[in-house]
């Protein structure tokens, strides 16, 4: 392998390790304030990218209808059930609001087709947890991954009825290829790591500047404790869910412009993301930072030698990581 | 004669897939571990299998068996060794990435023929009988479903079947009754995968050819959907679940298409959607349901025991316990802070203070659950050092716990005689070859004894947490007499008792003293305390403030001022 080679696949390794490190947040945020393995985090990246991919192409995705319809039913339960009226309204507003802009707006319009698709599928979030985690919250953690297991099934089920088989992408955020030296740096790979660093340092800021992100670590740290003092763990699982959901949705749309992604695509990258978040011990952000860098650069080092051995070898980083948590949890006891 | 080669066809499958359920009710239901990789321990077997004619020509085929059972056994021990200390969903992530693994090595490894799999794999044959019949075949399925629904049994109602239902949620109570919980976390996954590697076994031999497609992640997600829709702390329901999730799934892949006209497969889906309903609405799954509906079914009473004594035990004499300069700090709280103090034998020692003062804290350092900052602990004249909690309970040292760690669904008997665990030395493979019964039975004896000494002995066959929260701690007790004990920690026994039962509870601790047995107890009713301990040692905010006998510590100024908050 020439510098040059490598050089190009150590780009190519650091942008899909960016997407790592941006589904490794996401599961840890979920993670430590519900105690769910979001498992159907790849289901929704499949959904964002192929959701923008029918918009760009003129047509309505079949994802909207999905939205629509949960939305409608959270709305009667909770309505049933006599919740707040501004949770309601939101339900009632937002979904009826991308719906209009869908039908009736200029969805393929470049400016318009990603704000759109992330608008459908981020919601999706917090209406997966309202259906499935939410009544069974205080089950075991095994439980809830079960769980989640059993709901990345359903989900890819989905997307093979709303958009088939085959994959699809997306139009990059910038065409642009800049030339340094002989080495051809794409502008997608530049966007992705931009993305992803504005993305990590707003939910820095979300997390230790704003109230709700404060009320979210409190939840995270003690959930009996955070309910207490009158955080409700219902909503912060909602918000976790959301910008789980939200960072899937985005990840969709920055990997879908390099990669085809088909509605059982998702579930591979996000195990991917799994691996950067266990190698951070699912628990801390900047070991999970390394982790997803990582699996980015040793998957694409991978592909260029033995592409079929390419997941092998990234599930095979799990060995070691855990075997060293492993040694770590023995020295605590 | 179409239906019944298909209902045939139908039972081989269905036998081989409860097979794999009743190992994951095992690690599952009963042990509270989960795998998603189940299937890859199956497809490794069924490789082993197909692939040893062209490794070794000529031999027979139960060496496949063999082979497949070294095999998968290697494997589930190695990936357990690496994630036996992690909490659960370590393991249970850990095997999403060996399935999805292994499934891309069964396709891509040179040898084994990539997704165009193996075929003209022989029928099972030992010397002149081969069962190419079908039928013949798939009798020999349901005989090893029936062995394996045995053993499994066999293995639930003994010693280490007691010890594995500790492992979902009581971990750190059954060190404490000198329980190697890791290893037996790793035995039980182990013992999962090589009913998975049978059934790969059986499997190549029933279907004749093999493929990568039957051993993905799907396939081990549709196990444990048997074992949730089943019931996954019954052996019956993984039957159950087989049947269901079988039987199921042909209809579905039959109907599906033709009544939506789509093609792709919609099982995963259907199935999927069904276990979410019952993990939410019904997590103990269909069979619990159909015993409740049907007649009841008695169970024979268990055979009256020869009452026995707990194991002997030499009182230790001299100073039992001395724990010298221990400090404890959790990030900027100090829990305990240079606490010495000493228990001799024949001696009750009552640790008390107000709420928060460090005492379950000093306990826990005591008997091992925790490590001290600094200090010493000497039992039986031992420094402990970093001895885990199980081999200080084998040095002789009981404990019961503050918040009641009891099983709530088992019953009193089998609750009690998990402090007898060390008494017993039958493993795994004895217990499911039913080679353990004099020794359980000495195990159950050893119980009895001490629930009758305790005042239990009418209450043996209830679950455990029908008992009040009281009468739970009295079981507590009994299980920590059971280890036959020279030390016994005792954290707020009398908490709940009724004013009769404490000074039943009294009577047996003063006549325990009496046959030279030392006792710490840590208490909040002084009144309890004064007329039973010997010495009393008074703790505030992390440290010893007074000490003595108990007339001496009521009049302490230091110690009116910790409980009354200062003295007028």
């Amino acid at each position: 392998m020439t510098l040059f080679v490598f050089l190009a696949l150590l780009q190519d390794g650091l942008a899909t390790g960016a997407i790592y490190l941006l589904l490794a947040v996401g599961l840890l945020i979920v993670f430590s304030v519900t105690r769910v393995i979001f498992v159907p985090q790849g289901d929704l990246l499949a959904f964002a990218t192929l959701t923008v991919a029918q918009l760009e192409a003129g047509q309505v995705p079949g994802t909207l209808w999905l939205l629509d319809g949960l939305a409608l039913a959270a709305v009667l339960a909770e309505a049933y059930r006599g919740r707040r009226p501004r949770v309601l309204a939101f339900w009632l507003l937002f979904p009826a609001a991308v719906t209009a802009a869908t039908l009736w707006g200029p969805r393929a319009a470049p400016l318009l087709a990603v704000p759109l698709g992330l608008a459908v599928v981020t919601p999706l979030g917090p209406l997966l947890w309202r259906f499935a985690f939410r009544p069974v919250s205080d089950a075991p953690v095994l439980t809830l991954l079960i769980l989640a297991m059993a709901l990345h099934f359903v989900l890819a089920g989905i997307g093979m009825v709303l958009f088939g088989a085959d994959g699809a992408t997306v139009a990059p955020l910038s065409g642009a290829t800049l030339m340094l030296g002989p080495l051809a740096v794409s502008g997608q790979s530049l966007a992705i790591l931009v993305v992803a660093a504005i993305l990590v340092g707003a939910l820095r800021w979300f997390f230790g500047a704003t109230l709700a992100g404060k009320a979210l670590r409190a939840a995270a740290s003690d959930r009996l404790g955070a309910r207490l003092v009158g955080i409700d763990a219902a909503d912060s699982g909602a918000r976790a869910f959301a910008l789980a959901a939200f960072v899937a949705a985005l990840s969709g749309v920055l990997i879908g412009a390099a990669t085809p992604i088909a509605y059982d695509t998702g579930f591979e990258i996000s195990l991917k993301g799994f691996v950067a978040a266990i190698i951070g011990g699912l628990a801390s952000y900047p070991a999970a930072a390394a982790g997803a860098i990582l699996v980015g650069v040793l998957e694409s080092l991978g592909s260029f030698w033995a592409s079929a051995w390419r997941d092998v070898i990234v599930f095979a980083l799990l060995i070691p990581a855990l075997a060293l948590l492993s040694l770590r949890a023995a020295g605590r006891k | 004669m179409i239906l019944p080669a298909y209902a045939v066809t139908l039972a081989g499958y269905v036998g081989l897939a409860a097979i794999v359920a009743i190992g994951l009710v095992l690690l599952t239901g009963v042990a509270g571990q989960t795998s998603f990789g189940q299937a890859s321990f199956v497809g490794l077997a069924a490789y082993a299998t197909a692939l040893l004619p062209d490794v070794m020509p000529g031999a027979p085929p139960l060496l496949g068996l063999l082979a497949g059972l070294v095999l998968t056994g290697a494997v589930a021990w190695a990936l357990g060794l690496i994630t036996a200390r992690l909490s659960g969903h370590f393991l249970a992530l850990c095997s999403v990435a060996w399935g999805i693994s292994f499934y891309s090595l069964f396709g891509t490894l040179p040898g084994l023929h990539g997704f165009n799999g193996i075929g003209g794999i022989p029928p099972l044959g030992l010397g002149p009988f081969s069962a190419a019949d079908p039928a013949v075949n798939v009798a020999v399925i349901w005989a090893a479903v029936l062995l394996a629904l045995l053993g499994a049994r066999n293995l639930l109602g003994s010693r280490t079947g007691r010890a594995l239902r500790t492992l979902a949620a009581e971990r750190d109570m059954a060190e404490s009754m000198g329980i190697a919980t890791v290893r037996l976390a790793r035995a039980v996954f182990v013992l999962a995968a090589l009913l998975a590697a049978l059934s790969g076994f059986l499997f190549a031999h029933f279907q004749r050819f093999i493929s990568p497609t039957p051993f993905g992640l799907t396939a081990s997600m549709e196990y444990l959907f048997m074992v949730i829709l089943g019931g996954a702390a019954h052996l019956p329901g993984a039957i159950l679940g087989a049947v269901l999730v079988v039987v199921l799934r042909e209809e579905l892949t039959d109907w599906v298409p033709r009544l939506t006209g789509a093609t792709g497969s919609y099982e995963a889906m259907a199935f999927s959607l069904v276990v979410i309903l019952f993990l939410q609405r019904a997590p103990a799954g269909l069979w619990p349901w159909l015993v409740r509906r049907s007649p009841a079914v008695r169970r024979a009473p268990a055979p009256k025991q020869q009452a026995m004594p707990p194991p002997a035990t030499t009182p230790h004499t001299g100073v039992v316990l001395e724990v010298a300069g221990i400090s404890k700090r959790f990030g900027g709280l100090m829990a305990n802070n240079a606490v010495s103090f000493a228990v001799g034998a024949a001696e009750i020692v009552a640790l008390i203070g107000p709420n928060g003062a460090g005492k379950s804290t000093l306990f826990d350092i005591v008997s091992g659950q925790q490590r001290p900052t600094a200090g010493t602990v000497r039992l039986f004249g031992r420094v402990l050092g970093h001895l885990p909690a199980r081999r200080i309970a084998a040095l002789g040292l009981a404990r019961t716990f503050q918040h009641v760690r009891l099983l709530g669904g088992m019953s009193v008997r089998d609750n009690i005689a998990l402090g007898a665990h060390l008494a017993g030395r039958a493993g795994m493979l004895r217990a499911i070859l039913r080679l353990d019964r004099a020794e359980e039975a000495r195990l159950l004896a050893i119980a009895e004894a001490a629930a009758a000494r305790v005042g239990l002995a009418e209450m043996l066959d209830l679950p455990a947490d029908s008992l009040p929260l009281g009468q739970q701690r009295v079981v507590e007790i009994a299980r920590a007499l059971c280890l036959g004990p020279r030390l016994l920690l005792l954290d707020e026994p009398a908490a709940g008792l009724r004013h009769q039962e404490k000074q039943a509870l009294a009577a047996l601790l003063r006549q325990l003293r009496a046959e030279g047995m030392a006792v710490l107890l840590v208490e909040h009713d002084m009144g309890f305390v004064m007329d039973l301990a010997d010495r009393v040692v008074v703790m505030d905010f992390g440290q010893k403030i007074a000490a003595g006998p108990p007339a001496a510590v009521q009049r302490d100024r230091a110690v009116q001022e910790a409980y009354l908050g200062g003295v007028a």
